[in-house]
């Protein structure tokens, strides 16, 4: 049979048939055989070498005294369930290996927030699309995450990060095209990549890769959302028409162009890269820092941070003073502004504001599944809640189970510190 | 305002987007605006095309005594009559929309002009707020309705974001009766263009969710769950002063208290 040339046959250490255990395993009438199963646990093997099953062993007995086989593992899933989602999280996924890739691909993320988003993770997924096309001679490429600022990100190895280079520091801190350009021309110069890729984002990435463009004199396609190595396919008057021409060398895509990698694990090797030429960039663009907006002005949509009050607010002064104090912009469950405590437009959550705030922070909102739908797209959800097993404290990364009001006090009191730390800093550096 | 900054604001023809008639481009309407805002009637507006085109009427009826038109055939590159008119004029600021509603808007055009000119280039303006003594304090237009502050020396190139102040109504008659300056240039016609397929935009396929489940019942549950996020932190005993710091720690982390 086959079997005995597969894997655990041919594998280092033999495995030693015992045909007489094997014989007292088949024969049920033998007095030995009890003993033979419960030692050879693990599995039987036919005469032939076929895995045998025993049918009697499999399943157990059911309340009513009939056996039961559970072949979909319900109920010892139900049991030992902490047990199998902590089994599925240890899948190893197999290893993407590159070694001496013969050319690169450069994904410049936009790292919103530290972290790779959805658009950014599309765009590697495309990058290895692109790189797996073939070529007339067999050339391995590797693809490269160009990064700026810091970082918070885990999982470059499951993004499908082949290499990265991560540009932290003073200079590529803030509003720094000038420095990231500078440091991007560096990159060219070094590595030559076969195809730069941006995301056509309003976070920066059209901003570098115009700037970019211009500087080498490449034409580039910009919208694009299909892509194969010769054409490529982009959106150009306002979205009404496309355009189909020869693949540049830059890039810049939208949104879901491509599906992102999610079956293998990369190596996410850090790729060196001299920095010398940088100190000589004089800076033509002064930034002066973010200024402080009404950040009840923001649309509720696009609102970065949103504190939320529900049925579990009972001082609204408070909660209004806390918002002004941390700078978030407000927003409400249907029942507080069915009540008449905020108005309609600060509704969360369906038939109000789909929102997609990077923190959103809700206070006595025990979460109804339309005002979950609402939240979908926030990363990170806080709750304060007394009710340690509502949905909201199950989807939150942080929750805090307490009263909201003595919280909400705590909080708006930290922040008053904070400012005013902040701002005798200032003075102190001012002097 | 000083009175040797001369401001140009570039201005194209735009697309409706239900009608897909031409019109006034949004944020050329707001680089004219904030053209008029900084230069008031010095301001000069530029337009490279077609001079018979109906939509500079429209431009110039927001009170502009004159408008230049580059005049050139649609398939031709802006780029090398718009250098050459901008040196010839000594512009010392450039105002333009990001993208243009019509063509391949790449958005590139404030790039190349930078470029080639060897000016800085402000991307996504939302206002100019003075321009003292050739330096000019600009606001940027982030995203989530967010402002940043910017200092540049003159001359620059800035591109007008939609968080700019919007353009004020265009008025019939004076539109009709301001002077069109019509300027012959040599054009170059863009010829890596004119290799392009275009074809009307095919709706993008939606994304599919794809669940990757063994066995029925994993699909059903994939279905039927509500979304959880998993493992997230509790805290239950600890004094409300503990409680408060960790939710400031994680908001002071995320960079969302400044």
């Amino acid at each position: 049979m086959s079997d005995f040339s597969s894997g655990r046959f041919s594998s280092g250490n033999e495995l030693r048939r015992d045909p007489r255990a094997e014989w007292i395993a088949r024969n049920r009438l033998h007095p030995l055989h009890k003993d033979t199963l419960l030692a050879g646990n693990a599995e039987v093997r036919g005469p032939s070498g076929l895995l045998r099953k025993n049918p009697h062993v499999v399943g157990f007995i059911g309340p009513n005294g009939i056996k039961r086989i559970d072949r979909i593992n319900a109920v010892s899933g139900a049991t030992t369930g902490k047990k199998r989602t902590s089994e599925v999280q240890t899948v190893q996924l197999p290893l993407h290996i590159v070694e001496n890739p013969d050319f690169y691909i450069m994904v410049v993320a936009d790292m919103v927030g530290g972290r790779l988003t959805s658009h950014d993770k599309d765009i590697l997924g495309l990058a290895h699309q692109l790189v797996a096309e073939p070529l007339p001679e067999k050339q391995s490429g590797a693809v490269v995450l160009v990064c700026f600022g810091e970082s918070k990100e885990t999982q470059f190895d499951l993004a499908g990060v082949d290499r990265i280079i991560h540009l932290a520091g003073e200079a590529f801190e803030g509003f720094s095209p000038e420095n990231r350009l500078a440091a991007l021309e560096q990159i060219e110069a070094q590595y030559q990549p076969k195809y730069w890729l941006f995301p056509d984002s309003i976070h920066g990435g059209t901003d570098l890769a115009c700037r970019l463009a211009a500087r080498l004199g490449e034409r580039l396609a910009a919208q694009a959302w299909q892509v194969k190595g010769t054409e490529t396919i982009s959106r150009c008057s306002s979205g009404s028409q496309d355009i189909l021409r020869d693949t540049p060398r830059i890039l810049t895509l939208m949104e879901e162009c491509a599906e992102a990698v999610d079956e293998t694990r990369h190596q996410a090797l850090p790729l060196s890269l001299s920095l010398e030429s940088m100190a000589q960039i004089d800076c033509r663009l002064l930034d002066k820092g973010q200024i402080a907006v009404d950040s009840n002005a923001v649309p509720l949509a696009e609102a970065e941070f949103i504190l939320s009050a529900g049925n579990g607010i009972h001082n609204w002064d408070q909660f209004h003073a806390t918002a002004a104090a941390l700078g978030a912009t407000e927003g409400a469950s249907r029942v507080a502004v069915d009540d008449g405590f905020m108005p309609r437009s600060r509704q969360v959550g369906a038939s109000g504001t789909w929102v997609t705030a990077r923190v959103y922070l809700a206070v006595g909102i025990s979460g109804a599944i339309q005002h979950m739908q609402g939240i979908g797209q926030c990363d990170k959800v806080v709750a304060i809640n007394t009710d340690a097993g509502c949905d909201m404290v199950k989807r939150a990364d942080l929750a805090v189970i307490a009263d909201s009001e003595a919280i909400l006090e705590e909080l708006a009191k930290l922040a008053q510190q904070y400012a005013l730390s902040k701002r005798q800093g200032e003075k102190s550096d001012a002097a | 305002m000083p009175h040797n900054t001369n401001v140009v604001s570039l201005v194209s023809v735009g697309r409706h987007p239900q009608s897909g008639r031409s019109r006034r481009a949004d944020q050329d309407g707001r680089a004219v605006e904030l053209g008029l805002k900084l230069a008031n009637k010095a301001l000069t507006v530029v337009h490279a095309g077609n001079a018979e085109e109906p939509v500079l009427r429209q431009y110039a009826g927001m009170g502009l005594p004159s408008l230049t038109v580059l005049a050139q055939k649609s398939d031709c590159d802006a780029l090398p009559v718009l250098v050459a008119f901008l040196q010839e004029n000594e512009a010392s600021l450039v105002l333009t929309g990001v993208r243009a509603e019509n063509g391949e808007s790449s958005g590139m055009l404030p790039y190349l002009l930078a470029e080639q000119l060897g000016w800085p280039l402000v991307p996504r303006v939302a206002d100019i707020l003075s321009i003292n003594e050739g330096e000019a304090e600009v606001l940027l237009a982030l995203p989530r309705g967010q402002l940043r502050a910017l200092t540049v020396k003159l001359p620059f190139i800035a591109s007008v974001d939609n968080a700019a102040q919007e353009a004020r109504q265009t008025a019939f008659g004076p539109g009709l009766r301001a002077e069109l300056k019509i300027v012959d240039v040599d054009s170059v016609v863009d010829a890596v263009a004119s290799q392009w397929q275009l074809s009307v935009a095919k709706p993008r396929p939606k994304r599919l969710k794809v669940v990757k489940a063994k066995t029925a019942a994993d699909r059903m549950k994939a279905a039927t769950a509500k979304p959880v996020g998993g493992g997230g932190k509790v805290m239950k005993n600890e004094t409300s002063s503990e409680k408060a710091h960790a939710i400031f720690d994680l908001l002071l982390e995320e960079k969302v208290v400044r």
